[in-house]
């Protein structure tokens, strides 16, 4: 079975699990102690992965690293509808990747910044990290802004969400515990709301689900 | 060490845990703050703890000016005043078939007191804790005892009762969970619950809070339970996930302090011990991290 070595508190890892949750595929979670034990930085754990990061998938020997890379195979894989990643799309292709490289300056700023405040991570800039976070923010609440205009619901056009959109989420919802507000973003607040109403969608600690009157309001997204 | 930032007599003479024993395995000085102060913690030539006030530059070990420590609990407690009790007693801790785990040290951007009355509460399990500590429809917290120990100089709040689902990494299902609460120390707070193997004792879990400052702190997480299936991992990120949850609903509180005054906020009776808790500071005189109450 596909085995995600995974930390509850870790956005990255959540990307993994949102995923696997909207296709419902199984999978074992093999339980990192990231924090306070360190276990990544581990000479076991950087027999798995030599960066010592998490999350990392094992699918039958197959072992990857990198959340976004991750994201990309399984979604490949494992997503027969490909909706998710539609791979005979060169367009779509290159967009997708456009936002999953964003999203990867989310995990550099916003969680780069709840590192800071939650766990001590204290050579980060902060203040760089909430500055830089707020820049990116500003890009894709007006990106969202006009999508909306054009009729989409998603960062990528369609009217499924893609990987992208799981990409983005995780540090976004987080970025409070970084002392980063979300309030001048309306945009990515209504985007967010449509996000925890897709069918799968699941929690993390820190991310609550759509209130229940959102559900009646709920677009199926097969 | 110069005069205190921290105003507050009351605070400033008060135990604090500072971090866990187990960090001072790393080399060299380890640093933090307490109650806006710049201290700096790390084991002597003679393996020692030692604990030191700063400003700034941490230097070398010193030999003099250093804070009182005790080792206390797997942490490392210390005070910038002079305590006039010792730090209170948790004897689960000594016994000898508990598993004493440090759950965590977690930032977050919330006042103490504030931390403290979330850690009492019950009324929220189902709503944040959806599936582990609480599910609807089981939301009514029943009615509980509230006392103020003069003796010992803490309140303790028993006879809770609350459902839940998942009450511990060790549980095999949804169980009726009995609760005791004490709160031993303007800061710190100690929670009993029903263990999943010994119907006859309960799981212990601590929370010791250090405050950077009125509205930024962490807290150090201890758990001492009654466990023989779950490697210390398991346990740990069970706790994490809880506190997890809770953060962004400490981090929105607003006021961060919390308010004294009686008629600030409106409680509702499963709130009695965060009743009795606001008064027991007011008592004291606690400042710090709280809106006083009006003169």
């Amino acid at each position: 079975m596909l085995k995600l070595y995974d930390y509850e508190l870790s956005g990255n890892c959540y990307k993994l699990r949102l995923l696997l949750s909207f296709l419902g595929v199984e999978y074992k979670s093999e339980l990192i102690d990231f924090y306070p034990g360190n276990q990544h930085k581990s000479p076991e754990f950087r027999q798995i992965n030599p960066l010592g990061q998490l999350p990392v998938i094992d699918d039958n020997g197959l072992v990857l690293r990198d959340a976004q890379a991750i994201l990309v195979y399984l979604a490949s894989k494992y997503d027969p509808s490909c909706k998710w990643y539609p791979r005979d799309n060169p367009e779509m292709l290159g967009q997708i990747s456009q936002w999953l490289a964003f999203a990867d300056g989310i995990t550099g700023t916003a969680s780069a910044a709840r590192l800071h405040d939650a766990l001590f991570y204290n050579h980060i800039d902060v203040e760089a990290a909430r500055a830089g976070a707020h820049r990116l923010f500003r890009v894709l609440d007006e990106h969202l802004f006009f999508a909306e205009e054009a009729g989409q619901d998603w960062i990528c056009p369609g009217d499924h969400p893609t990987i992208a959109d799981i990409a983005c989420f995780p540090y976004i919802m987080l970025s409070e515990e970084g002392g980063i507000p979300r309030i001048d973003y309306p945009a990515i607040r209504r985007w967010s709301d449509r996000f925890k109403r897709i069918p799968g969608f699941t929690v993390m600690s820190g991310v609550f689900p759509a209130g229940p009157a959102a559900k009646d309001s709920s677009k199926a997204v097969a | 060490m110069s005069k205190p930032k921290c105003e507050d007599q009351v605070a400033l003479n008060l135990w604090y845990t500072i971090a866990p024993i187990a960090e001072l395995e790393e080399p060299g000085a380890q640093q933090t703050i307490l109650l806006e102060q710049q201290i700096a913690y790390a084991r002597n030539a003679a393996g020692e703890v030692v604990v030191w006030a700063h400003e700034g530059v941490p230097g070398g070990v010193p030999e003099q000016n250093t804070l009182p420590v005790q080792e206390r609990y797997g942490y490392v407690w210390t005070t910038l005043g002079s305590p006039n009790s010792d730090i209170f007693p948790i004897p689960e801790y000594a016994e000898a078939d508990r598993r004493n785990i440090h759950a965590a040290t977690f930032g977050v951007n919330v006042s103490a007191p504030r931390l403290v009355e979330n850690f009492l509460d019950m009324g929220h399990f189902p709503f944040v804790h959806t599936d582990i500590l609480g599910a609807e429809p089981h939301t009514e917290v029943k009615e509980y005892f509230v006392e103020v120990s003069e003796e010992r100089d803490e309140i303790i709040a028993s006879n809770c009762k609350f459902w839940q689902p998942m009450a511990a990494a060790a549980s095999s299902g949804g169980a009726d969970v009995d609760y005791i609460y004490r709160v031993p120390h303007p800061f710190c707070s100690v929670l009993y619950k029903s263990s999943p193997l010994d119907e006859s004792r309960k799981d212990v879990i601590a929370i010791f809070i250090q405050p950077f400052n009125q509205e930024q702190v962490r807290v150090h997480m201890l758990l001492s339970l009654l466990d023989d299936a779950n490697n210390d991992t398991d346990i740990r990120l069970f706790q994490q996930t809880i506190f997890g949850q809770d953060k962004p609903i400490l981090e929105n509180q607003y006021p961060k302090r919390l308010p004294l005054d009686p008629r600030a906020e409106t409680p509702i009776r499963a709130d009695k011990s965060a009743i009795a808790y606001r008064r027991w500071l007011s008592g004291k005189g606690i400042t710090y991290g709280v809106i006083p109450p009006a003169a």
